[in-house]
């Protein structure tokens, strides 16, 4: 009776709280829980995948997501913090990081001019917490410019730079996997914005000042970047 | 009225189309074959394509009823794909264009699988899957480039399957991912395999080099059976192409999908692709078989808004390419 009770709390609280939107992996609400601003996350069964692989899937990355998200914020990455998670509707509670907004939108609203020089020491940022990241052996597995939020600071022109979005994270020292990790941020990056090489090659050579073993992972990113070009083989 | 007649070979199917302001006069096409348990070498593909091609070209011209005086362009596919296969092929197209007296014009095939999607589905501007025996990748359109959000890091998910039916020695005819396709339709048990993610990118490696070493153990144990193969197959790599489907169209906040390439034409990806886009209130766009599988019209349709947005190639710039990728080509046609 209690667990019942409990398995439905949830969906009873999701269904008063505000839909924000349905990214790839969940449903994003915006609530008050225990009187903080907070954003649940809710995994929803996707139809259109085998009920065993969606639990599986689900389940793991639940798990992982709370685990990177803990990880980060040991070492003193910005990431939300964790509030609550309920494993049986795969929601997760986390903090609402209040008046930021993507590092996509602010690249996409700043005039293309500007795109390369204005938006360097944001580059710059961002090559040093994904350098911190890695150090920690974490790999975030889906980096966009979708999946980092901006927060002006008190005073104006000092802004925090947050990751998201961990579900597809997972813990590796591995070279291989940091370099995958920058490979697919820098597929997404350029894709996304265009004309922004010089801009991408700021945020790596950041990267690689900050972190200890950068030069490894360096060597990776250049290797999986070949790969790459082999696979515009046959049509 | 401007009409186009474009020649494909890169992979083992020839074919030839004739598109009259996207309307499909004609588009005969011939598979080359293998036995099963062997794939297609290059230099056997380009013979039979050599084989072929003539009678492929008389077919296009009498389904169409023209007379090559009555078209305006020859476009041909520059790459990517197989060297043999390519260079065949491109021959006859420079020397019809000569004898012709037409201009050239090189197109990618990857430009030529999006355009004749876009054209059959009337889709606007949708993000496209690409899925075939070569490639496998995310597509958007942003800024005169069709850009890859996402692909396979490693082979292509149609690659995968054929490997896979390899394995087990599936019927080529009329293709292994039909073949596999139908049988995964008696299967039923899930057996568990690798699923590789990695953020809007996949890897199929993992799957193919773990099915090659367990397939036959499983199905001699009496573990599964073949079909329960097929089946779980398909349910983990289309899980992994909608799913970075999904992400893509969530990172560009888009609403249409458009399936191209010869996987395209799987009815369990379109199946799963469609609950996908209803979950979310998008909209999918597919083909069929004529047009999802490598023919000529898809490359006379790239050629068609290329050449009327005013490009040609030049004899001496008509060579061809194995590497070729979608984000090379300015596109010239689209605002």
């Amino acid at each position: 009776m209690a667990l019942e009770k409990s398995m439905a709390a949830i969906p009873e609280f999701l269904s008063k709280a505000e839909l924000l939107k349905q990214g790839a992996e969940a449903r994003v609400y915006r609530a008050r829980f225990l009187g903080r601003p907070t954003i649940v996350k809710e995994r929803f069964r996707k139809q259109y995948r085998h009920p065993l692989l969606d639990e599986k899937l689900t389940h793991r990355r639940t798990v992982q997501e709370v685990r990177s998200v803990l990880r980060c914020r040991r070492a003193g990455i910005s990431v939300p913090v964790v509030y609550f998670v309920d494993y049986s509707s795969h929601s997760i509670f986390l903090e609402e990081i209040v008046g930021s907004s993507t590092v996509r939108d602010h690249i996409a609203s700043s005039p293309p001019s500007a795109r390369c020089e204005g938006l360097e020491p944001l580059a710059e940022r961002v090559g040093q917490v994904l350098a911190r990241m890695h150090d920690e052996d974490v790999i975030h597995g889906d980096l966009t410019t979708s999946n980092m939020l901006l927060r002006c600071g008190p005073e104006d022109g000092v802004s925090e730079l947050f990751l998201i979005d961990f579900g597809l994270s997972y813990i590796s020292a591995l070279p291989e996997d940091k370099g995958v990790d920058l490979h697919v941020l820098e597929k997404a990056f350029l894709s996304t914005h265009p004309h922004t090489e010089a801009l991408f090659q700021r945020l790596l050579k950041s990267y690689a000042a900050a972190s200890k073993k950068s030069s490894a992972v360096i060597k990776k990113l250049e290797e999986v970047r070949l790969r790459g070009r082999k696979r515009s083989m046959v049509g | 009225m401007t009409i186009v007649i474009g020649f494909e070979g890169s992979a083992n199917k020839i074919g030839i189309g004739i598109i009259r302001d996207g309307e499909v006069l004609s588009n005969p096409r011939r598979t080359y074959i293998t036995p099963p348990g062997q794939g297609f070498l290059p230099s056997d593909t380009a013979r039979h394509h050599r084989a072929v091609i003539l009678t492929v070209l008389k077919e296009a011209l009498e389904q169409a009823g023209l007379k090559p005086a009555d078209i305006d362009c020859v476009a041909f596919t520059k790459g990517p794909g197989m060297g043999s296969p390519l260079v065949t092929v491109a021959l006859v197209a420079r020397t019809v264009a000569q004898l012709w007296g037409k201009p050239l014009l090189g197109v990618n095939h990857c430009i030529g699988h999006i355009e004749m999607g876009r054209l059959i589905t009337q889709a606007d501007n949708p993000t496209v899957l690409y899925v075939s025996g070569g490639n496998t990748q995310v597509i958007a359109y942003s800024e005169r480039r069709y850009r890859i959000f996402g692909e396979t890091i490693d082979i292509a998910v149609g690659n995968c399957l054929d490997r896979f039916a390899r394995v087990i020695k599936i019927s080529n005819d009329p293709s292994p991912g039909y073949n596999i396709e139908q049988m995964a339709k008696k299967g039923s048990q899930y057996v568990e395999l690798p699923y590789t993610v990695k953020g809007m990118d996949v890897s199929f490696s993992g799957i193919t080099s773990y099915i090659e070493e367990a397939a036959h153990k499983m199905i001699s144990s009496g573990q599964c059976s073949a079909e329960d193969l097929c089946f779980s197959l398909q349910e983990t790599v289309f899980s992994m192409l909608v799913e970075i489907t999904e992400r893509a169209m969530a990172h560009c906040g888009s609403g249409e999908v458009l399936i191209v390439g010869g996987v395209g034409c799987n009815l369990r990806l379109q199946e799963m692709m469609g609950v996908m886009c209803k979950e979310r209130n998008a909209k999918l766009f597919a083909t069929d078989e004529r047009f999802c599988i490598d023919n000529g019209a898809m490359i006379a349709q790239a050629g068609w808004e290329m050449f009327r947005s005013g490009q040609v190639t030049e004899l001496e710039d008509s060579w061809i390419t194995q590497r070729y990728r979608t984000d090379e080509v300015e596109v010239t046609w689209r605002d």
